[in-house]
C-alpha cells in the first residue's frame, strides 16, 4: 500500500498521462457476475410469470392454462386473508420495533458506564439462525412443556394456540430477533448528531423531550427510512420464522403470503397456482422497496448508510 | 464512522456501540447534560433482561437431562448438569448437517467473492454504458424476495438434475447474495483514488495486472465484509435448501435443527444442545473478529 503510493507521488507529478480505454477493465469483468444472477434470480422472475399462466403439478410439464390461476386468485378468499394478515404483521413489526430500537439506540448511543456488557448482551440474538431463534421460542412457549407454563401470569396463556393471540406472539419473536440490528442502525445515526446542536438547544431552553423531537428525531430521518425499508420488506417475505413456529397455524390463523404460496405450491402440489401467489409477492416485495426508495432517493439513502 | 481507519477503503461501518468503550472520546449524543435518561435506560434495561432469559434459558436446559426438564424451575441452574443431551446430538447426524452447511458456505462465498471482485472493479472503472446498464439491473435485484422465486428455482433446478444436491442450495444462495455483495464491493472500490489506477497504468499494467496487484490488495476489508454477509446468508438460509433437498445426506443445519424438533420430540433438552451448538461457530466468528461480523451484519442495511 505505502509503495503504491509513493509510487504515485513521484510518477504523477512528471508525466500525468490521461487513463485511456484499454487500461480500463473491460465489461467482461462483470459479464460472470451478471450471467449468474440473471440465471439464478433474474431468469426465475421471467419464469414465475409464465408458470402463472400454467397449470404444473411438479412432476410432468407445465401446462399452458391460461388466465386460470389468476381469475381463481381474485376469487380466493384464503389468499386475499394471508395478504390481509402480511400487512397487519408489517404494520405490527414496524410499531412494536421502531420505537423500542430507536429509544435504546439513541439511548445506547451515550456513554453509559456499563455500556460495554450490555451492548454485548444486547447484541446476540444476531448470532442465531432464525431457526435457532423460532425453535428456542416454541420450546419457551409450548403449551405443555414450555417456561412459560411454569412462571405465574404467563402460564395461563396458551401463546401458540390462541388464533387471536398467535398473531402477536409471532410479532414478539420477529421483534425479538431484529430489534438488536435495528437499534445498531439507529444508535450509530445517533452518534453522528454533533453535540454543539445539543448544546445550543440546552441554552435555549429546550428540555430533553423538546430535544428529541426537534432535534434527534429530524436527523434521524434517513435511518427511519431505511430502517422502515428493511422492515416493511422483511415482513412482507418473513417466513422461516412462521412456518417453524406455527406451520401457519392454528387453523389458518398466521398463515401470511409466503406461507399460503409455499403450501399451495409444495404441499398442495399446485405449482401453477403457487405462481401466480408468487408474482403478487413479487409485486407487493419489489413494489414495496422500489416505491419506498424513489420516494426517498437511492442516493441518499446510500450517503446515509455510510455515516451508519 | 470512526476516524481511525487507515485503508482507503474502509470497513462498512461498525456500530460505535459494538466497539470497545475505551476507544472513542466522542462527545455523546441524545442531549445529556447530567441528569440520566431514566425512560430510555429503563426500557434498555427491560429489554435486555427478555433477551437474557431466553438465552439463559436455552444454555440451562441444554445441560438438564431430560426428567429434569420437566420438573425443574426452568430458570434455576441445573441441578445435575449433564452433556447426555450434546453427546445425543453429536452422535447423531449433526456432524452431517454441520459439514453440509459448511461446504454450502464455504462454496457460496467463493462464487460470490470470486465473481464480484471483478465485477465491481468493472463497474467502478469502467463507465461504458453496458456496464453501468448491467450494475443498475443487478441494484433491482435488492428488491426481489427470494419467497417470489422457489418455484422457477426449483423447475430449474429439477431440469438441471441437481435436485437433492448441495450445488442446487449454493447456486441460489449466491445469486440472492450477489446484489448486496457486488454494491458494497462496487463502493468501496470506487474509493480507490484514481491515481493509483494511473500509476498502475503508467507501470505498463493492464487491467488484469491491476487487479491483482492494486485492487484486490486494497479491496480486502470489502472482501470480508462481503464474505462475512455472505457466509451469514448462506449458514442461515433455510428456504433454498427447503425446497432443493430432501434427504439426510444433503441436509444443512438450519433443516437438521427443524427435523430435530419432530424427530426428538419431548426431548426438548436435545434439540436445545442441538440450538446451541448451531451458534457456537459464529459466536466463535463474534469473538475472534467482532467487527467483521458487524461489517457483514450491517452490510445487508445497504438493501
Amino acid at each position: 500500500m505505502t509503495i503504491t503510493a509513493e509510487k504515485t507521488r513521484t510518477r504523477a507529478g512528471t508525466a500525468r498521462t490521461t487513463v485511456t480505454r484499454q487500461d480500463r477493465p473491460s465489461g467482461w469483468y462483470l459479464a460472470p457476475a451478471l450471467v449468474f444472477f440473471g440465471a439464478f434470480a433474474v431468469l426465475p422472475m421471467v419464469l414465475v410469470v409464465y408458470l402463472s399462466f400454467t397449470s404444473w403439478d411438479g412432476f410432468g410439464t407445465p401446462e399452458l392454462s391460461g388466465t386460470e390461476n389468476w381469475t381463481r386468485l381474485i376469487e380466493d378468499g384464503r389468499a386475499w386473508d394471508s395478504l390481509w394478515l402480511t400487512l397487519v404483521f408489517m404494520v405490527l413489526t414496524w410499531l412494536v420495533q421502531t420505537p423500542i430500537a430507536m429509544l435504546i439506540g439513541v439511548w445506547a448511543a451515550g456513554r453509559q458506564r456499563n455500556r460495554a456488557i450490555l451492548s454485548s448482551l444486547f447484541f446476540l440474538p444476531l448470532l442465531l439462525s432464525t431457526a435457532a431463534i423460532a425453535l428456542l421460542w416454541s420450546s419457551v412457549l409450548d403449551p405443555n412443556f414450555g417456561v412459560t407454563q411454569s412462571l405465574p401470569v404467563l402460564g395461563g396463556f396458551n401463546f401458540l394456540g390462541d388464533t387471536e393471540l398467535v398473531v402477536y406472539t409471532v410479532v414478539w419473536v420477529i421483534s425479538w430477533q431484529y430489534v438488536p440490528f435495528h437499534t445498531l442502525l439507529y444508535q450509530a445515526a445517533a452518534r453522528q448528531v454533533p453535540e454543539s446542536l445539543y448544546e445550543a438547544a440546552t441554552l435555549d431552553g429546550a428540555g430533553r423531550y423538546r430535544q428529541f423531537f426537534t432535534i434527534t428525531l429530524p436527523l434521524l430521518k434517513y435511518t427511519i427510512i431505511t430502517s422502515t425499508v428493511l422492515m416493511l420488506v422483511g415482513s412482507v417475505t418473513t417466513f422461516d420464522t412462521i412456518l417453524i413456529l406455527t406451520g401457519g397455524g392454528p387453523g389458518t390463523a398466521t398463515r401470511v403470503l409466503p406461507l399460503h404460496m409455499y403450501i399451495t405450491g409444495f404441499s398442495g402440489f399446485e405449482f401453477g397456482y403457487a405462481s401466480a401467489i408468487s408474482v403478487l409477492l413479487l409485486l407487493l416485495g419489489a413494489g414495496l422497496s422500489l416505491a419506498v426508495t424513489r420516494a426517498t432517493g437511492f442516493r441518499k439513502m446510500q450517503s446515509q448508510q455510510e455515516g451508519v | 464512522m470512526t476516524t481511525t481507519q487507515a485503508t482507503p477503503a474502509p470497513l462498512a461501518p461498525v456500530p460505535d456501540m459494538l466497539q470497545d468503550g475505551r476507544r472513542r472520546r466522542r462527545p455523546r449524543a441524545g442531549g445529556h447534560r447530567g441528569r440520566p435518561n431514566v425512560l430510555a435506560g429503563v426500557l434498555a434495561t427491560i429489554w435486555l433482561a427478555l433477551v437474557a432469559v431466553p438465552l439463559y434459558f436455552l444454555v440451562a436446559a441444554s445441560f438438564r437431562t431430560r426428567s429434569d426438564y420437566l420438573s425443574d424451575n426452568p430458570l434455576a441452574p441445573p441441578p445435575s448438569p449433564t452433556l447426555e443431551n450434546y453427546e445425543t446430538v453429536l452422535t447423531g447426524d449433526f456432524p452431517t448437517y454441520l459439514l453440509n452447511t459448511v461446504i454450502v458456505t464455504v462454496v457460496t462465498v467463493a462464487i460470490v467473492v470470486g465473481l464480484t471482485v471483478p465485477a465491481g472493479y468493472a463497474v467502478a472503472r469502467n463507465a461504458g454504458r453496458g456496464v453501468q446498464r448491467g450494475f443498475s439491473l443487478m441494484l433491482v435485484g435488492l428488491a426481489i424476495p427470494a419467497q417470489a422465486a422457489i418455484i422457477p428455482v426449483y423447475l430449474m433446478i429439477t431440469q438441471l438434475h441437481l435436485y437433492d444436491t448441495l450445488l442446487a442450495v449454493i447456486l441460489p444462495t449466491a445469486a440472492f447474495a450477489m446484489p448486496v455483495a457486488l454494491l458494497v464491493m462496487t463502493n468501496s472500490l470506487r474509493d480507490i483514488p484514481r491515481e493509483l489506477y494511473e500509476a498502475q497504468t503508467l507501470d505498463g499494467a493492464g487491467p488484469f495486472a491491476a487487479l491483482r496487484h492494486l485492487v484486490l490488495p486494497l479491496a480486502k476489508p470489502a472482501i470480508t465484509t462481503v464474505a462475512v454477509f455472505t457466509s451469514l446468508t448462506a449458514w442461515n438460509g433455510f428456504l433454498f435448501p427447503l425446497v432443493l433437498t430432501q434427504s439426510v445426506g444433503t441436509r444443512v443445519l438450519t433443516l437438521g435443527l427443524w427435523d430435530y424438533q419432530g424427530q426428538f420430540g419431548t426431548n426438548v433438552p436435545a434439540l436445545l444442545a442441538a440450538v446451541t451448538l448451531s451458534v457456537v461457530p459464529i459466536f466463535v466468528l463474534y469473538l475472534v473478529g467482532r467487527r467483521y461480523l458487524l461489517s457483514g451484519l450491517t452490510a445487508g442495511a445497504g438493501k
